[in-house]
């Protein structure tokens, strides 16, 4: 998501953007920083001596595994991560009681190939971009029929933000009670990289090769599903990653919580397409965070309410280095002024986010991401 | 069965997807070797018993010390912890304050009463053990558990070498040596005070001993010579700790009191002066405070306590008053130089704390045995000296002088002493990979501030010999061992578990850890990467 670039081209529409609450940051991080259980505080998934409230779902042996073993993802798949803790969650929440309805997709492919399955929930699969009305519709018969059970749609970046956006919107605006979750790993990885309206400025993909003056995306394009999200007004929309299971799950479980539309964005890297090694994506993914090129944040209604601070913050480099989409950022020379521009769009966000509490980087603190 | 339209196979699930064929590489969990462990001369396996306390396993961590060091308390007051001078937290925030754990720990121990684990059936072989300091006591231990028949012969009037005439009381109070001396004794170790030996090979004949570990320690002072109009006025800092020990009163020293030297010993000299109301105490060292081989924080506390330094400077003569010292300079090589600019210090008793040597006498007679160069006694890598059967360790041979390092001495000795009765080598330990700090995933850890130990106030500090540090309760020891990384050794955090996007990873229940599932392993490593404490390995698969 990059603010800055929607904000450049009218700066009105930026001071009318809303703000985190004065002070968020500070007091989260605070809360955060505070020492729950001594040996790692709350980051890592459980631990022995933790109670077991404050263990994630991830950590429990008892948790629904929404997809099982033998699904045809590659090594270290994002997607394939983020889906089982999003839908986990949800089944915690609802009792086991959920129906997903899927867009056309990585996610559908790799767990999917006929005859197989690897989901153990009720499960639908219609076309790329109408997974948003088959949801309503589902939420409907099943509401007709009386019973007892909830929706969740989802999909990836290209058949949330382009192809399915219009039932999406619909979908927003009559605010019909689903759950709406994006993986985004931006591009159309499964058909072989191609540029999404998600996919960020100067990534190489297979549509924008990094060749000629302007290597890779185009500046000045794409979408903030999050934000046009919260412009339907609806009841919730949050952001997250597989970086951080605690907070993840969190948003899951509060958008489970709520009747109405809801959206949940949530960032996957794609080891195939961002050409990073397979052990990297969840490093990849908190670097992403933590340089302040992903928010998250929370909004109810069309208001931010919540933010979730960076912890410690990275130049949006140390994001980009293990990423091959980038390399020509680095190769065969360093090129300053996309550099720039791209730090400049980290720099917005925790601006305008009110990410972290002090401006600037932290001295010494790179080291640990 | 009647499918639907366009429908030929009936449905199936994913696990029939063995995508383990994928893997090139595989994750293990291993367990490494932790920079405590690994620095440790007593060989504490120190993330161990840390890792029992933070569960509240008291007993059971403490056990686990008294494997390998029988004096816990002791250590935890004494001991220079190079566990902690090497603990990877320190590269996070700062290092976990082992030491006060431990202490915790030991004190624990002393107030239930636990006593120590038991003994292996009696072998029937008497051991001689000549000194009854840290190091003849922890081999006298050792010794007794593996079930040998131990005597401790001391020519001092109370057991503790060092530990009792050397370290003062407010590093460590007696009551505390007494209990863990107690202990020992308690396995039925035979302790013969004022029992200084001669001829030690004639010793053991006649008292049948099969095998000895001598370590007398070194109690010689050095002296230098100091022309002075009242050589009275003039003692070693071994003498006068023993003296302020032992004593039936406290050492006559007067208002002004000099300490010569820079070394652990000086500060405890001072220290103890200051204590028995010297209202001056300087410290005079010929180099500069780099050089100096005290610790630094024993440099500090001295320093709070009211005692002053001049450093650079040589003590020539004794005056009338007090003494000549001269100005020194350090040369391009860092070697102090005259500089012939001279003046006095007044003082009522000057104390040299020059460093100590050994006592060759008893054992340079022993046949076979060899000294080094530098006056101490030659053993091999099992410690045994030329001559078979006699042993040595702690500070008389080649060695750091340390506490800690002749407790060590004391365990690896007793081990080579029952493998040559028993005619076997011991097993060397099985060697294990490094856990360093870039094996670790430190995100995970949250910032957690190390637990500060109360300490006596300033005035009770230079006045009394009260205990200056305090120890831990137990919800501060309890965070305080919370604060170990557990480097190198799962501590069941979950992570692996939740971060495997095949679900190949099975949870076994506590204690227990987790297992591998390596028919849908694809080897991505996201394990290996998000482990946070490095106990997981990525090993190639073989074609």
């Amino acid at each position: 998501m990059f603010i800055d670039e929607i904000a450049h081209r009218d700066d009105d529409a930026r001071r009318a953007l809303p703000l985190a609450p004065p002070g968020a940051a500070e007091e989260a991080l605070a809360e955060a920083q505070r020492l729950r259980f001594y040996q790692t505080g709350t980051l890592t998934a459980g631990n022995r001596l933790l109670d077991p409230a404050e263990r994630t779902v991830q950590a429990s042996a008892e948790r629904a595994n929404a997809i099982t073993c033998g699904h045809r993802a590659c090594q270290g798949c994002g997607e394939a991560l983020g889906a089982r803790y999003v839908l986990d969650a949800a089944m915690r929440a609802t009792g086991g009681k959920l129906v997903a309805v899927n867009a056309t997709g990585c996610l559908e492919v790799f767990t999917t190939p006929y005859p197989e399955t690897a989901w153990r929930l009720p499960w639908l699969h219609s076309l790329f971009g109408n997974a948003p009305a088959v949801a309503t519709g589902v939420a409907a018969a099943l509401r007709v029929r009386g019973v007892d059970a909830r929706v969740v749609a989802q999909g990836g970046d290209g058949g949330t933000v382009d192809i399915g956006f219009g039932c999406l919107s619909g979908m927003f605006e009559r605010n019909d009670d689903v759950l709406y979750v994006c993986y985004d790993n931006e591009a159309y990885m499964n058909t072989g990289v191609q540029r999404s309206s998600a996919t960020p400025p100067a990534a190489r993909t297979a549509t924008t090769p990094a060749v000629g003056d302007a290597p890779g995306n185009p500046f000045g394009t794409g979408k903030d599903l999050p934000r046009l999200a919260m412009a339907h007004r609806i009841p919730y929309v949050a952001t997250a990653t597989v970086a951080d299971l605690h907070d993840l799950e969190r948003k899951t479980a509060r958008a489970m919580g709520i009747r109405g539309a809801r959206y949940l964005h949530v960032l996957v890297p794609c080891p195939l397409g961002w050409a990073h090694a397979s052990h990297e994506t969840i490093r990849v993914a908190r670097l992403a965070v933590e340089s302040g090129l992903f928010p998250l944040f929370e909004a109810e209604h069309g208001e931010v309410t919540r933010v979730t601070p960076i912890r410690r913050r990275v130049p949006t480099e140390a994001y980009l280095r293990p990423q091959g989409r980038f390399a020509h950022l680095f190769r065969p020379a360093r090129d300053e002024a996309r550099l720039a521009r791209i730090q400049a769009i980290a720099d917005a966000n925790v601006r305008i986010y009110r990410l972290a509490p002090l401006d600037g980087l932290v001295p010494g603190e790179a080291a640990h991401a | 069965m009647r499918k639907p339209f366009a429908i030929t196979l009936d449905p199936g699930s994913s696990l029939a997807n063995h995508t383990g064929s994928w893997r090139t590489e595989r994750p293990e969990y291993v367990h490494r070797l932790p920079p405590c462990n690994k620095a440790c001369p007593a060989g504490e396996q120190v993330q161990a018993w840390l890792a029992l306390a933070e569960e509240g396993s008291y007993r059971a961590a403490w056990e686990t010390i008294m494997q390998d060091n029988p004096l816990p308390a002791i250590m935890g007051r004494a001991c220079y912890h190079a566990c902690e001078t090497h603990c990877n937290r320190a590269r996070l925030d700062e290092a976990v304050s082992i030491h006060s754990v431990e202490r915790y720990l030991g004190d624990l121990a002393i107030r239930e009463g636990w006593p120590a684990p038991a003994c292996a059936p009696g072998t029937g072989k008497r051991v001689l053990v000549v000194g009854a300091g840290p190091s003849g006591l922890a081999a006298a231990y050792h010794l007794a558990r593996l079930g040998h028949h131990v005597v401790v012969r001391e020519a001092g009037p109370a057991a503790g070498g060092m530990m009792r005439f050397g370290i003062p009381k407010y590093r460590l109070p007696r009551e505390v040596l007494d209990a863990e001396v107690g202990r020992i004794l308690d396995l039925g170790v035979e302790l013969r005070l004022n029992a200084p030996v001669d001829d030690l090979p004639r010793l053991m004949r006649e008292e049948r001993f099969d095998a000895c570990f001598a370590a007398i320690g070194a109690h010689l002072a050095n002296r230098v010579t100091i022309p002075t109009p009242d050589a009275g006025k003039i003692v070693d800092a071994l003498a006068f700790l023993r003296e302020n020990e032992t004593g039936e009163e406290a050492p006559r020293i007067g208002r002004r009191v000099v300490v010569y030297g820079g070394g652990n010993t000086a500060m405890d000299a001072a220290r103890t002066a200051k204590r028995l109301g010297a209202e001056e105490t300087v410290i005079v060292y010929r180099r500069s405070r780099a050089q100096m081989p005290a610790h630094e924080f024993e440099l500090e506390e001295a320093l709070q306590e009211g005692i002053t330094v001049r450093w650079l400077t040589t003590i020539t003569a004794g005056t009338d008053a007090g003494f000549q010292v001269e100005r020194m300079a350090l040369d391009e090589t860092g070697w102090p130089r005259p500089t012939g600019e001279f003046d006095t210090i007044e003082a009522d008793t000057l104390v040299l704390a020059l460093g100590q040597s050994v006592d060759l006498g008893v054992l340079a007679r022993v046949p076979g045995v060899e000294t080094t160069k530098d006056g101490r006694i030659a053993v091999g890598a099992d410690l045994m000296t030329g001559h078979p059967g006699i042993f040595c360790g702690g500070d008389m041979v080649p060695a750091e002088r340390t506490i800690t390092v002749a407790v060590g001495h004391g365990k690896q000795a007793a081990r080579h002493i029952d493998a040559w009765l028993r005619g076997t080598r011991p097993e060397p330990e099985p060697a294990r990979e490094d856990a360093t700090f870039e094996r670790l995933n430190p995100w995970y850890y949250t910032d957690a501030d190390r637990t500060v130990q109360p300490e006596l106030d300033a005035l009770r500090r230079r006045t009394t010999f009260e205990e200056v540090h305090g120890g831990l309760d137990e919800r501060t020891a309890l965070l305080e061992a919370r604060r170990c990384l557990s480097c190198g050794n799962c501590f069941e955090c979950d992570n692996c578990f939740g971060v495997c996007p095949d679900n190949a990873i099975a949870k076994l229940g506590p204690g227990r850890g987790f297992a591998i599932d390596y028919e849908y392993c694809k080897g991505c490593a996201l394990c290996a990467t998000e482990c946070p404490c490095g106990a997981i390995r990525m090993v190639p698969e073989e074609r």
